[in-house]
């Protein structure tokens, strides 16, 4: 197994990158099983901005794992404690698991309890085919907002621990790595047709999520993800010309107002928090209206939010590099 | 019987090799790998708790009438994010700590602040 | 209006997190922040006074029913833990802007207060809910802006704490859920109520045990039980002060309850008969007295309080383990106590802190005489912590003697009173520095200017808390019959 692999290697560039596969094999396990939904996503955050992400931060922290020199008796024994918790930790789960119900049995607790509405009403009751749409943006809808709420709070975390220098329009300091970008005009030309298809693909994915699998998540990672390959090839100074900072906090914040105040709304006509049947004269359409707002802002946030948080840390990398 | 049963252990093997990861590099960023493994083997987990034999996905279409379970799949959505935005976090810090300490391995920044 | 309480007490702060950060100016931030808190204090005080007349409230999210939607459960027990956190949250908020302004750029402040917010919502949202996998939601927002928060402190040592607690918090959360989905695996449900309903049919299953074990050790880690508190006194010491106080003064606190819910709403209080009982005692006694060891040694004045809130921990995890109604009466009392008397320590931290810089034991000499307010309310709240009579500390420790006498563990009860005497120990050697240490001169002719009172934007939100101790020591009968009601509801719904 690729995780095997991980653990052994002191080289974390190959590490990183073992992990974007590891990231894509559990994408086509999720596959495998019917979650097509979940591998999307596994895909394009395990595969896609995970990776992108560490590789930045390898650029500031260097490639290579220090191989530990003293193997001390003091070190033997933590792995051996390791070991034994493992074991005690493992030992009980697979104990827990053999009064499991077995793999795939439809009669299994999970499968008949809340589960049925779901699969039987759910098409009648919000009238859209993508069941897990359904839950996610309508009866767990407020698991949803706390989703959304837990990106806004890291984009936050990572804005408060690095410098507020990424939202002071620069002159156009760093110039050493520009150059390395002009040698490279087969990558240059290629993005350049590819990145606009990636936004456009964001797009249907926001859109269609509805029926097929994809919503307001998927749509902002790979939005983020066009943006972010953007900023590898042409430099965070350029990026930042398209798209400001600022403007990006600003619309991290209204994705979680678009989709607090729709709460607000379907509770001022009358409902409980959240509830969309209230927001036209047709629940069916009221849940429809709903949900495509508020999947518009999970996507503005996740989009903003995932680029803030590239744009810093990249901007962190560029300063670092710069003072050493 | 145990053959019914093998998914669920494959998690455990991936949960046991990231938690085996996260305590015992010394490597920060090591670390943050085998917690990523170790939070994704619970993901499959729960996508194995919805699976139904013979079930298709869950998205509606008149030619089926088994679905696999849909809300495992809304579960781990939220929790791919949840995981994401941790990462993120634990980067950002991880930069800073190298900022300050001009190293990220867990036995050098011991002897530099022995008390933590 | 009044039929959304339930919601508004946690989407308040919420949704004023985002608007804080368009506002972008530390005090008009500050002064949002601050309006946003009182709101939700409010709201819970409105909660508490609803639930004790007319019984649980039950608000459906997205108007759909219980097992199907989030539902949110507003019981005596949550009401009571909801006031503790918004009135703490509200209380320390009044102090960050002042308490921040040395120890934060200024650049960052509005960031603070974002995640500040966050944190408060979160912890918020952790009580209100009855669906499980909601816990696990609001449980990440309130860990990451905690992190972040303790990341702002000054030392480069924050950043390191930073990194291991949110590893271990992780760890938890992700123990957590690996629980939560074995419950479902074998319930078919993620409300709190309907999996309580469904789980006799298989609590014999290994399975449950597994998932029960799984959910402990998560919240445990939360929590800090001993052995698992290493990252604790870490986390207390190098986060800036007025994060320590809020946190020490409410993170804790809503992991207790976590675990209350857990064992005695979830899972029945006789779920795995006596055995999880007696470990629960020894846990808790072992932390009152390891920590409370470890504590007087400390150089460090906020690692010793760090260390002595693991201890108190320890006393409110002694509660849930004598499982009767009166020791869970002592748990939820101790609960409240130590949220008041935490954050007037740490309170008073912070505004030394604001004024010297550092919290060695070595600046603690002579202080009284330079900031006597200060130093006053340190008496009071250590008093309060060691459990004098006339204030809070003392009815809680009171109730946990009388309720392991009650159930015939008099070892346990002296062992109580073993404790609180380290407590007296480790408080005294600080009064006393305080009050009749010689100052250092090498230390004074180096800070120039005298050592002046701490500002009163401090000292207010401080006495508040410190006279609550005393009010709340005399005056019993808010908590007293708050958690005499939530913990015989407990145990009624475990029968």
């Amino acid at each position: 197994m690729t995780a095997i692999a991980i653990a052994r290697t002191t080289d974390l560039f190959a590490a990183v990158m073992l992990s974007g596969i590891y990231g894509l094999v559990s994408a086509s396990f999720f596959v495998a099983l019917d979650a097509v939904d979940v591998a999307f996503t596994e895909a394009a955050v395990g595969a896609g901005i995970f990776p992108l992400l560490m590789l930045v931060v390898l650029g500031v922290t260097g490639r290579y794992e220090k191989t530990a020199l003293k193997p001390q008796k003091a070190a033997l024994m933590k792995k051996v404690a390791v070991v034994i918790t493992m074991v005690i930790t493992g030992g009980l789960l697979i104990l827990g698991t053999m009064d499991m119900p077995a793999f795939g049995d439809p009669e299994a607790p999970a499968q008949q309890h809340v589960n049925i509405r779901y699969i039987e009403q759910s098409p009648e009751e919000i009238g859209i085919p993508n069941m897990v749409t359904s839950v996610l943006a309508s009866y767990r809808g407020y698991d949803t907002l706390g989703e959304v709420l837990v990106i806004f709070t890291a984009a936050m975390g990572v804005l408060a621990l690095f410098s507020s220098q990424l939202f002071v329009t620069r002159k156009l300091s760093v110039k050493i790595k520009k150059d390395d970008m002009h040698d490279h005009n087969v990558l240059r030309i290629v993005s350049k047709i590819l990145i606009p298809l990636i936004l456009l693909f964001a797009f249907y994915v926001q859109f269609h999520g509805e029926y097929g699998p994809g919503g307001g998540f998927q749509a902002g990672v790979i939005f983020a993800a066009g943006i972010i390959l953007y900023t590898m090839l042409y430099g965070l100074d350029k990026a930042r010309q398209v798209i400001k900072p600022g403007v990006l906090r600003v619309l991290c914040a209204l994705g979680v107002f678009i989709y607090g105040c729709t709460g607000v709304v379907s509770m001022l006509s009358g409902g409980n928090f959240l509830d969309y049947s209230v927001l036209a004269s047709d629940p069916i359409i009221g849940q429809h209206l709903g949900i495509l707002v508020i999947e518009l802002g999970v996507g503005i946030t996740i989009a903003a939010g995932m680029i803030l948080i590239f744009f810093a840390f990249s901007h962190q990398a560029e300063s670092q590099l710069g003072e050493e | 019987m145990f053959f019914d049963l093998y998914n669920y252990w494959i998690v455990f093997v991936l949960m046991m090799i990231g938690l085996y990861m996260v305590i015992n590099q010394s490597n920060l960023i090591k670390k943050l790998i085998g917690l990523n493994i170790f939070q994704t083997s619970v993901f499959i987990f729960y996508i194995s708790v919805g699976k139904v034999n013979g079930g298709s996905a869950p998205i509606f279409s008149s030619t089926e009438t088994l679905y696999s379970n849909p809300l495992p799949h809304v579960l781990i959505l939220t929790a791919i994010v949840v995981g994401i935005a941790t990462m993120a976090l634990a980067l950002a810090l991880v930069v800073r700590i190298k900022k300050a300490y001009g190293t990220v391995e867990d036995s050098e920044l011991q002897e530099k602040d022995p008390k933590c | 209006m009044l039929d959304h309480l339930p919601i508004l007490q946690v989407i308040v702060p919420l949704l004023a997190a985002p608007a804080c950060l368009l506002l972008n100016k530390p005090r008009i931030s500050w002064l949002f922040a601050c309006f946003a808190a009182v709101i939700s204090l409010l709201i819970s005080a409105a909660l508490l006074n609803q639930v004790q007349h007319s019984g649980v409230i039950s608000y459906m999210l997205g108007g759909w029913e219980a097992p199907w939607g989030i539902e949110y459960r507003i019981d005596l027990l949550s009401a009571y833990v909801l006031l503790i956190v918004s009135a703490i949250g509200t209380i320390v908020l009044l102090a960050a802007n002042t308490g921040i302004r040395n120890e934060i750029d200024e650049d960052k402040q509005s960031l603070f207060y974002v995640l500040y917010l966050l944190c408060m919502a979160g912890l918020l949202g952790i009580v209100a809910t009855g669906d499980i996998f909601n816990v696990f939601v609001f449980l990440e927002i309130s860990s990451l802006a905690t992190y972040a928060l303790v990341a702002f402190g000054r030392d480069r040592r924050a950043l390191l704490t930073a990194y291991q607690y949110l590893i271990v918090g992780t760890i938890g959360a992700t123990f957590l859920l690996m629980g939560i989905g074995l419950l479902y695996s074998l319930t078919g449900t993620l409300n709190m109520q309907d999996i309580a309903n469904r789980l006799p049919l298989v609590s014999e299953t290994s399975t449950a045990y597994t998932a029960f074990v799984f959910m402990i050790v998560g919240v445990a880690l939360k929590l800090a039980l001993f052995p698992l508190h290493l990252w604790l006194p870490n986390t207390y010491t190098y986060a800036p002060s007025i994060v320590t106080a809020f946190l020490a003064a409410t993170a804790t606190k809503v992991a207790i309850y976590l675990l209350i819910r857990l064992h005695f709403s979830i899972f029945g209080d006789d779920f795995g008969g006596g055995v999880i009982q007696t470990v629960f005692i020894a846990l808790g006694l072992l932390s009152v007295f390891v920590a409370s060891t470890v504590a007087i040694k400390q150089p460090n004045i906020k690692r010793l309080f760090a260390y002595s809130s693991v201890a108190q921990i320890g006393y409110m995890i002694i509660g849930i383990g004598i499982g009767t109604s009166l020791g869970l009466q002592g748990t939820l009392l101790h609960l409240f106590n130590h949220a008041l008397m935490k954050g007037a320590l740490f309170l008073a931290l912070a505004a030394v802190v604001y004024r010297i810089g550092s919290t060695d034991r070595a600046c603690f000499n002579g202080l009284a005489k330079h900031m006597p307010w200060t130093m006053a309310a340190v008496v009071i709240a250590g008093l309060s912590l060691i459990g004098v009579p006339l204030t809070v500390g003392f009815i809680s420790k009171w109730y946990l003697v009388l309720a392991s006498l009650q159930s015939g563990l008099w070892p346990v009860a002296l062992l109580i009173v073993i404790g609180s005497l380290l407590a007296v120990y480790y408080v005294w050697t600080l009064v006393e520095s305080a009050y009749f240490g010689k100052a250092d001169p090498s230390l004074n002719s180096a800070s120039s200017p005298p050592i002046k009172e701490a500002p009163l934007g401090l000292l207010i939100p401080l006495w508040i808390l410190v006279l609550a101790n005393v009010y709340f020591g005399i005056d019993t009968r808010l908590p007293l019959e708050a958690s005499a009601q939530a913990a015989n509801m407990l145990m009624g719904a475990g029968q």
